[in-house]
């Protein structure tokens, strides 16, 4: 057996050596070494999924007991639950607050801007991101907007209610529009603009960094699929925040300096003409959902990447089709941009546009179903080895297509104009977008950990973590569908006596369910915590993988290749095949290590 | 050898204004749809005449462009492609340092015509507030010229490269500035274009 290490040695040293930064701020706080930065947005994305599902299990307790206060909550938030009596505002704030911290601060975080920055470099051979600076402010820019964002609990009116959406006019025409309009909403909007800001800094390092900083023989065909996944979405989200930050420039100014883009001319809000003329409330429906569909392939799409990098690794075999794969994704990213119309097929849209939103949506399932069929095509046939990352992969293709089923109803205009409002979309996005890009977390998580931590993360522990949260995913989220196709609407905060009080049994299991999924969260954050601290140590290559950061120590150096340039023989996918190794080729092999049939 | 890791190699650079550029340019285009989708959704729109001044500060922008090149090409112009420099002495450097101070002069003067421009609106009555057509007057020219601030911000560190180290480095960051003011030149002729058509 060659020790990774010994391989290494073997290499061309780097022009260069680089300085690790003396002391504590410069090290781990204003750091510019890409490993810290990406441990950094990692670390918000942790806090942030607590924070939003604690305020979801306070939006799931109320609606299965709406008639009794919200245990606790009377002591923590006096001003907007007195006595824990959740009022249908509050219940909206909390709504807002939940899909606004998930949705940015989670799932556009962690699977892009938290692995990629730890990972993609350490994939191309490069010592760091192109422009470090840019990628100490990218973070600490998304920070601030975090707090922004969460200040928005501390002011007068509190959160605001307009939805993750921000929805104009109400999210436009200030306090009169209901509690938290006034500053919490102009909180939301400055916040989301310098969150904007944050990824396309993150977005311009991933691409230059991808285009220009790969190692010798590190061509575009030899690119891990996973940093093909960070740099599809970095192209993905440099679009997307470019038209979202505009967009919430017009709202900023609708609200704050009296214009009128998206307020309409004669609008009365709370027995109050609004002093505005002509705008468009659809106007931001169509700015904000340019954005927001891609949105949903920036959560998304680095999961296609660490699912189709794991899984040759657990399968012990080649990915299937790899240029269909990078071909899929490139489609994927160009159809995003064709299809923001369907999340508005209710805003009295004509049938023409709507038909023409439609087709791509139809559409953009092919290549999404290619893929699926490829992850299936790797697996069959294959010596799977079921380690929690393994499992966590095929638990991301099981949620994600059970969403993506789904959403085969809501493309079509006449099935989404019945179910548009109702808990079958709640249940789809859970599962395409929020539980998919989660299990992608995961999975990324118990593959990389020991790369990021040098210790090994307790397999036990995370197969427990792997089953219950499974099962509390399906037993959370697919009866939201039956809900839907019942006519359950969405975003109200009860329904204790009207035709949908016969629902209420079902939404007690939910909540059940929903507190049964973040116990279950509770093995993983002991598992992360103790592996941190006392996890067996990590050799170098714990999963026999073949990329390149799976050459160097873990942790791995400031430089990270200890000031050599390792320089790249082989393709990610050379798995199953006889080498000194064993049965696949690293890509730091010499090319002398042809492959030949294992 | 040791260098700072903060320094971005010299192709990175250029991808990087390009992406930027690629990223700025797809705002502008958010802005000019949705000026045309609320223009098109308000039978009132109300047209207004530009400031003449626009028309002037819109050549000192071009001229602008065209001492920036000629700094580049005459700074540049000793380095090939791999950074290694000809005899240029440190005298001849100076002097042609000069078009990148013009350059400069020339943002500012830029900045301060777009300055009076609002002014003279403000005077006539015309504020943001004032009509949809005014809203997307001053925010299309303010965004421009912030974008703009950071272009004359890129220039200020790039002549202070210069003046510290007339090395392939500061070249190379003279390349990357230039490509960007050149941008900005380019994206204020379409604007131009845009609200002399539509406001």
């Amino acid at each position: 057996m060659v020790t990774v290490s010994a391989l290494l040695s073997e290499h061309p040293p780097a022009e260069s050596h680089h300085h690790a930064p003396e002391g504590w701020i410069r090290k781990y706080v204003f750091s510019l070494d890409h490993k810290v930065i990406g441990k950094q947005y990692l670390g918000l994305g942790l806090v942030a999924v607590l924070t939003g599902m604690v305020l979801s299990w306070i939006m799931r307790y109320h609606l299965a007991f709406p008639d009794k206060p919200v245990p606790l909550i009377g002591l923590i938030a006096p001003t907007f639950a007195a006595g824990g009596v959740i009022t249908p505002e509050f219940y909206l704030q909390l709504m807002t607050m939940h899909g606004t911290i998930m949705v940015f601060f989670v799932l556009t975080t962690a699977p892009f801007a938290g692995f990629g920055n730890f990972v993609l470099p350490l994939q191309i051979g490069a010592e760091d991101m192109a422009f470090p600076r840019f990628n100490m402010m990218s973070f600490w820019v998304t920070f601030v907007a975090f707090v922004v964002l969460v200040a928005a609990f501390f002011v007068p009116d509190g959160p605001p209610l307009s939805g993750w959406t921000a929805y104009a006019p109400l999210s436009a025409v200030g306090k009169g529009a209901g509690p938290g309009e006034g500053l919490g909403q102009s909180l939301w909007v400055v916040s989301i603009g310098i969150f904007c800001i944050g990824q396309l800094l993150g977005s311009l390092n991933f691409i230059a960094t991808t285009l220009d900083l790969r190692t010798k023989g590190m061509t575009l065909a030899r690119l891990p699929y996973s940093t093909w996944a960070w740099f599809i979405t970095a192209m993905i989200g440099l679009i997307a925040f470019s038209v979202l930050l505009p967009a919430c420039v017009l709202l900023l100014l609708d609200r704050v300096a009296g214009t009128s883009f998206f307020i309409p001319a004669g609008l009365v809000v709370s027995d109050a003409m609004q002093p505005h003329s002509g705008g468009s409330p659809l106007l931001w429906q169509h700015l904000f959902w340019f954005f927001g569909h891609p949105e949903v392939y920036i959560a998304i799409v680095p999961g296609f990447g660490i699912v189709s990098t794991i899984l040759p690794a657990v399968c012990r075999k080649p990915h299937l089709g790899p240029r269909v794969l990078i071909a899929c994704l490139l489609a994927i990213a160009g159809l995003s941009y064709m299809v923001w119309g369907h999340h508005m097929f209710l805003s009295g849209m004509s049938p023409t546009s709507a038909t023409l939103f439609s087709v791509p949506t139809l559409i953009i399932t092919i290549p999404a179903a290619i893929i699926t069929l490829l992850w299936l095509g790797t697996i069959y046939g294959s010596k799977l080895r079921l380690t929690t990352a393994a499992l966590f992969c095929l638990g991301f293709v099981s949620v994600f297509v059970t969403g993506g089923l789904s959403g085969f109803f809501l493309s079509q205009p006449s099935i989404d104009t019945y179910l548009h409002g109702t808990y079958f979309v709640v249940g789809h996005f859970h599962f395409v977008m929020g539980v998919a890009a989660m299990f992608g977390i995961f999975a990324g998580t118990y593959f990389w950990f020991p790369k990021m931590f040098g210790r090994m993360m307790n397999e036990t522990l995370g197969k427990w973590h792997f089953a219950l949260t499974f099962l509390g995913v399906y037993a959370t989220f697919m009866p939201m569908h039956w809900l839907g196709l019942e006519g359950n609407v969405r975003r109200y905060s009860s329904f204790p006596a009207d035709y949908m009080h016969g629902s209420l049994a079902l939404h007690r299991f939910i909540t059940f369910a929903a507190l049964f999924l973040g116990a279950a969260q509770l093995i993983f954050l002991v598992n992360l915590l103790w592996s941190r601290l006392r996890g067996p140590a990590a050799p170098e290559n714990p999963w026999e993988a073949t990329t390149l950061e799976w050459s160097t120590t873990s942790p791995p150096p400031f430089d990270n290749f200890g000031g050599v340039h390792p320089v790249v023989s082989h393709g990610p996918n050379e798995y199953g095949v006889a080498s000194p190794h064993g049965d696949y080729i690293m890509q730091i092999d010499p090319p002398t290590a042809a492959p030949a049939a294992a | 050898m040791i260098v700072q890791r903060s320094i971005p190699s010299a192709s990175a650079t250029r991808t990087g204004v390009w992406v930027g550029i690629g990223a700025i340019t797809m705002s502008f285009a958010a802005y000019t749809s949705a000026m045309v989708v609320r223009q098109g959704s308000f039978p009132a729109w109300q047209h207004f005449m530009l400031p003449s001044i626009l028309y002037w500060n819109s050549l000192v922008l071009v001229v602008s462009s065209g001492t920036l090149e000629l700094a580049r090409r005459r700074i540049g112009g000793p380095f090939d492609r791999l950074g290694r420099a000809d005899s240029l002495s440190v005298e001849r450097l100076r002097q042609r340092l000069v078009w990148l101070w013009a350059t400069l002069g020339l943002g500012f003067v830029f900045l301060a015509g777009q300055y009076l421009a609002w002014h003279s609106l403000s005077a006539q009555g015309v504020f943001l507030a004032t009509s949809p057509s005014s809203s997307f007057f001053y925010v299309l020219t303010a965004v421009h010229a912030l974008h703009l601030l950071g272009g004359l911000g890129a220039l200020a560190y790039a002549l202070h490269c210069l003046r510290v180290d007339d090395g392939p480095h500061s070249v190379h960051v003279l390349g990357a500035v230039a490509l960007y003011w050149h941008f900005m030149a380019v994206l204020w002729l379409y604007l131009l274009v845009i609200l002399a058509l539509w406001v």
